[in-house]
């Protein structure tokens, strides 16, 4: 079967994010970029579902600037067979990601797409439910383990205070969590072969999606900032300040 | 304005966490509806119809909703949220898998897991893992909101009497059908929702010492949690990650032990009410965010502190 993985070129996790001095977002000038954790483990998923057989083709898509392309090399070198680059400048909502995907699937015809639960930018965690609730498909969000019998997918999600499992009528929309996988380090070999695999470019005009943000950003601040507090001489002065001066105990 | 609200629960209790929802709700004014969907939710019904603030609880009590698949919750919320003009759900595992559904389906974007509410239309929430905080306006007719329940003082369970409706809308997408759960099975309290959590980091060395932190977690009732590093080096499972890819917390206290304070774990508990931090390093930047730092060696500090806390407590 054939399996479509979304990423997202997002700011690398270990980056320390840094609100821009005029409050219109974050600064990302000059900061390392990566793909989005929760993609890294979509991805790895696929390749294990190739691994096992089951899946037979894997399709990455990335939704941005043309520097995105450089996440989909990624996934290619990590074994992915054909990527799909939709060039947008400008900001792409969840909603608007979704329909972009929509068009994606409808062309491409998978069986089972994988998604990220969330970015680790804007932390929507909207667009795979977006995307299954378009297409018709069953959900499965927050997966923690996926399991493809036949027809059908059996996925167990992480939920508040424990686990579900689901199972769903193929084609489904996956969304990952932490859990599901370790992702694999790309190796020098793959990455060389990575760009020789191919991929397409495409404009959301190509797919019939016109892009209309729904949420304007008024103002984007630094939280507020804590203030180092107090040393404490031993686990006794410890106890007692939370006890009588915090009272958290 | 009217606001349709989604109770989060178990089908036999309320969850708290709808509380802070219609606290929300009322932030942002207007007549206040409850749905409760589920299966033999007659007492949740009845719970919500004492909260705070509520007109009417509407129930829709249907095998089809026992276990809040996505799908199905997806479609009977669209179609009876076309009446309303915010509708609203906690930002719990449940609300996350059904409402972008919801907003899919009635073409309008969702603003996920606000922490404040500045006008009907305007919402304040976190990004990059709290590490910025992003004011939203939203333009759509149809204002379709999660709420982190952490932001909002809970309205007083008792007190109300709205009226309670029952209805008769019962929607099965025949996508989904449910298979089996598995309840955590420690009886600890869950980390994301713990009023005290206490992680380990690296300094823990391995996976047998964190048995030192259970017993501290034991006395104080807190949940358990790690850093990345300690994941990583494989000394506990990563359901435990507390961090910009793990968990976020904000408890009333985060007990951090032999935590460094690498900016992804930070990102994952810097809301916390108050910080203690115990490191052999002074130099940790886990102690700028402390609130009590303790310069110690973790293996005589954390059994004394269970010494001291079984006086106290």
């Amino acid at each position: 079967m054939k399996v479509l993985v979304a990423v997202k070129r997002v700011i690398d996790y270990n980056v320390k994010v840094r609100v821009k001095p005029d409050n219109t977002g974050v600064d990302l000038a000059n900061v390392k970029m990566a793909m989005n954790p929760f993609c890294e483990i979509a991805v790895e998923e696929a390749v294990r579902l190739k691994e096992k057989g089951i899946a037979n083709e894997i399709v990455v898509v990335s939704i941005g600037p043309k520097a995105c392309q450089e996440q989909i090399r990624t996934a290619l070198a990590l074994g992915a067979d054909r990527g799909i680059h939709i060039e947008v400048d400008e900001d792409v909502q969840s909603l608007d990601a979704a329909k972009l995907l929509k068009a994606v699937v409808e062309k491409e015809e998978p069986k089972l797409v994988i998604l990220g639960k969330q970015s680790i930018d804007s932390d929507n965690n909207q667009t795979g439910q977006m995307l299954a609730a378009l297409t018709g498909m069953g959900q499965g969000t927050f997966a923690s383990e996926v399991v493809v019998d036949g027809e059908k997918v059996n996925v167990t999600r992480e939920v508040d205070g424990g686990l579900m499992t689901l199972s769903l009528s193929l084609p489904a929309v996956v969304t990952t969590d932490l859990r599901l996988n370790e992702p694999r380090y790309a190796s020098l070999p793959n990455i060389m072969k990575a760009k020789k695999k191919p991929l397409d470019v495409m404009s959301p005009a190509d797919l019939g999606v016109e892009i209309k943000p729904r949420l304007t950003t008024l103002k984007v601040e630094a939280p507020a900032a804590r203030q180092a507090g107090v040393k404490v001489a031993d686990v006794a002065e410890l106890v007692d300040k939370l006890k009588n001066e915090a009272k958290v105990i | 304005m009217s606001i349709l609200v989604i109770a989060e629960h178990d089908n036999s209790s309320l969850k708290q966490a709808t509380l802070s929802v219609v606290a929300a709700a009322k932030a942002i004014g207007g007549d206040i509806d409850v749905l409760v969907a589920g299966e033999n939710c007659g007492a949740v019904a009845e719970a919500a119809a004492k909260a705070e603030g509520v007109a009417k609880v509407l129930v829709a009590d249907n095998a089809v909703y026992g276990h809040f698949l996505g799908e199905n919750l997806g479609e009977l919320v669209a179609e009876l949220g076309k009446g309303y003009s915010h509708i609203l759900s906690s930002a719990g595992t449940t609300g996350k898998d059904f409402m972008p559904r919801v907003a899919a389906l009635l073409d309008v974007a969702q603003v996920s897991d606000i922490i404040r509410v500045e006008s009907e239309d305007t919402f304040v929430r976190p990004i990059y893992a709290g590490n910025a905080i992003a004011t939203v306006k939203a333009s759509d007719s149809i204002k379709v909101i999660t709420v982190r329940p952490t932001g909002f003082d809970p309205v007083a369970a008792e007190g109300g009497s709205a009226s309670v409706e029952a209805l008769d809308v019962v929607k099965d997408a025949g996508l989904s059908s449910f298979v089996g759960e598995q309840k955590a099975k420690s009886d600890r309290p869950d980390l994301a929702s713990a009023s005290i959590v206490i992680s380990g980091g690296r300094g823990m060395q391995n996976g047998e010492n964190f048995k030192m932190l259970e017993k501290v977690a034991d006395l104080l009732g807190a949940g358990m949690g790690a850093s990345r590093a300690a994941v990583d080096a494989g000394f506990v499972p990563n359901d435990m990650q507390v961090g910009q890819t793990g968990k976020i917390v904000a408890p009333q206290l985060y007990v951090a032990v032999g935590i460094s304070g690498a900016i992804q774990h930070l990102a994952g508990m810097s809301d916390s009410k108050v910080i203690v931090a115990i490191n052999k390093d002074e130099e940790a930047p886990i102690f700028q965010v402390a609130d009590y730092g303790l310069v110690a060696d973790l293996f005589e500090a954390v059994p004394q502190l269970e010494e001291e806390l079984k006086k106290v407590l």
